[in-house]
């Protein structure tokens, strides 16, 4: 058994979410290099030179890169083999208060979502755990966008609507809300499950790196023919009309019962800032 | 598509003259408001009391930044979503308000505004906090502290990069501009 201090998981966690506020992952620019080759629009180059020119700024480390620094969004994996000293879910809320009261960072979170008081610390962060082989604790951080997340939406089809059913689903959500969620956007796609489980199989997609396709070929295919038909929709950089609307649809799976075939679609931004820790 | 170098407050034919696509440098004196501050300047418009601003001609920025570091005047800045002060917009237009900049589509009585109105709609890059950090050489509370970040701040700007999004002839970027390039 192998013992890991609480503290050192809040170490790991302040470092990761105030360093990503100001440095949007390379992966991301990257897809706006390739946004500038694929873009038509001349209003839609614009942005993204706006936005690469952003980046540079942000990541000089005064100001960060988007205002809406997110929701704090973790997925925990813990191996059986570790021994945590201390309260876990503590120290990943420290970690998050310390990133977002130290940097500089704007405290979005309310406390009761109908009674809208400011917790004042960005504090608590949505944590998603899981028991998994091993000695080692996998934490994925995302910071998520509220803006982005109000476009997203799930559905319970029917089987019978098929993969069609599903691809109109993903494609009427992005031509809805698209233009809101300040394009290019990443795409978040979670089939099966169930209801819960859909809705965070898309927000574990929505936070993968756009450069990894689903392992599965049969996906990795949907995942590029879902993106061209996103690009297809003109929306384009900032919903102001494009050729580049999304800079990646990834496409997360589970299996699911008989009777039901539930789609989740969870946009995220350009500002798609996510970041891996191993302990 | 023209560009203009324009200053806020700005004049009724500054306004009039923008079209969608139009490129604009904003620079001179805006003010910040969200939610929770417009529903107060409606409310006190209805009590027939004097707003905290001179709307006459004034732009108003959507937007909630992150804290200053010390010496700085603000944060990260960027525009958030234009559709939440739809329920007020228009009756600041009545009184005068020449701009609104923010990110987003608007409703049709917001549009129908702009026309009677004659004001326009600026979007700013949505997510571009820091590059807009650098246009607001000055930034002050003047109404609503209780707020915080949404309390009613005077910004300084320079050269502001903007888009005409929503125009006074009724001409809204959001569905022409998707309209231009959508592949069917
Ligand atoms: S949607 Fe994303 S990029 Fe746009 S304001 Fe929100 S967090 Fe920033």
């Amino acid at each position: 058994m192998r013992t890991l201090n609480a503290a050192q998981i809040t170490e790991a966690i302040a470092k990761t979410a105030s360093e990503k506020a100001y440095h949007i992952p390379e992966e991301i620019l990257r897809g706006f290099d390739q946004a500038m080759k694929n873009e038509k629009s001349e209003t839609g180059i614009d942005v993204i030179k706006q936005l690469k020119e952003n980046a540079a700024i942000a990541a000089k480390g005064e100001v960060p890169y988007c205002q809406d620094t997110g929701t704090a969004v973790l997925f925990v994996e813990v191996g059986q083999d570790v021994r945590i000293e201390g309260n876990l879910e503590d120290a990943i809320n420290e970690g998050v208060r310390k990133a977002y009261v130290g940097s500089f960072l704007r405290k979005s979170i309310y406390k009761d979502p109908l009674r809208r008081v400011n917790t004042g610390d960005n504090t608590p962060a949505v944590i998603h755990y899981s028991i998994v082989p091993g000695d080692k604790v996998r934490i994925v951080f995302g910071a998520k966008g509220g803006g982005s997340e109000n476009m997203s939406k799930l559905i319970m089809l029917k089987p019978s609507d098929g993969i069609e059913g599903v691809k109109n689903f993903v494609i009427d959500t992005v031509s809805q809300g698209g233009a809101n969620a300040c394009p290019p956007l990443v795409v978040g796609v979670g089939i099966g499950g169930n209801f819960e489980k859909c809705a965070i199989l898309a927000k574990k997609a929505a936070l993968r790196s756009i450069e990894e396709r689903n392992a599965d070929p049969f996906y990795a295919e949907l995942e590029e023919e879902f993106k061209t038909k996103c690009n297809n929709l003109g929306i384009g950089p900032m919903g102001l009309g494009g050729t580049v609307t999304v800079l990646a649809v990834n496409i997360e799976v589970y299996s699911c019962h008989l009777v039901a075939l539930p789609v989740a679609v969870n946009i995220n931004c350009h500002a798609a800032r996510h970041g891996e820790i191993v302990l | 598509m023209a560009e203009y170098r324009l200053t806020a407050p700005l004049k009724e034919e500054d306004a009039a003259k923008l079209r969608i696509g139009d490129k604009v440098l904003l620079s001179g004196v805006i003010y910040t408001a969200r939610d929770a501050a417009h529903k107060r300047i409606v409310e006190s418009l209805d009590k027939n009391e004097k707003p905290p601003m001179d709307l006459k001609g004034s732009v108003i920025y959507y937007v909630g930044p992150t804290p200053p570091r010390e010496g700085k005047v603000i944060g990260a800045a960027g525009p958030t979503t234009a559709m939440r002060m739809d329920a007020y917009a228009p009756r600041l237009m009545q009184e005068g308000m020449k701009g609104m900049i923010a990110k987003g589509k608007r409703n049709d009585a917001v549009k129908k505004a702009m026309v009677d109105c004659k004001a326009v709609y600026f979007g700013a890059t949505g997510g571009a906090g820091a590059l807009i950090n650098r246009c607001i050489t000055k930034a002050e509370v003047i109404a609503y502290e209780d707020l915080g970040p949404e309390a009613i701040r005077k910004l300084e700007v320079v050269d502001f990069p903007l888009i005409v999004v929503g125009d006074c002839a009724g001409g809204d970027l959001y569905i022409e501009g998707r309209k231009k390039w959508e592949k069917k």
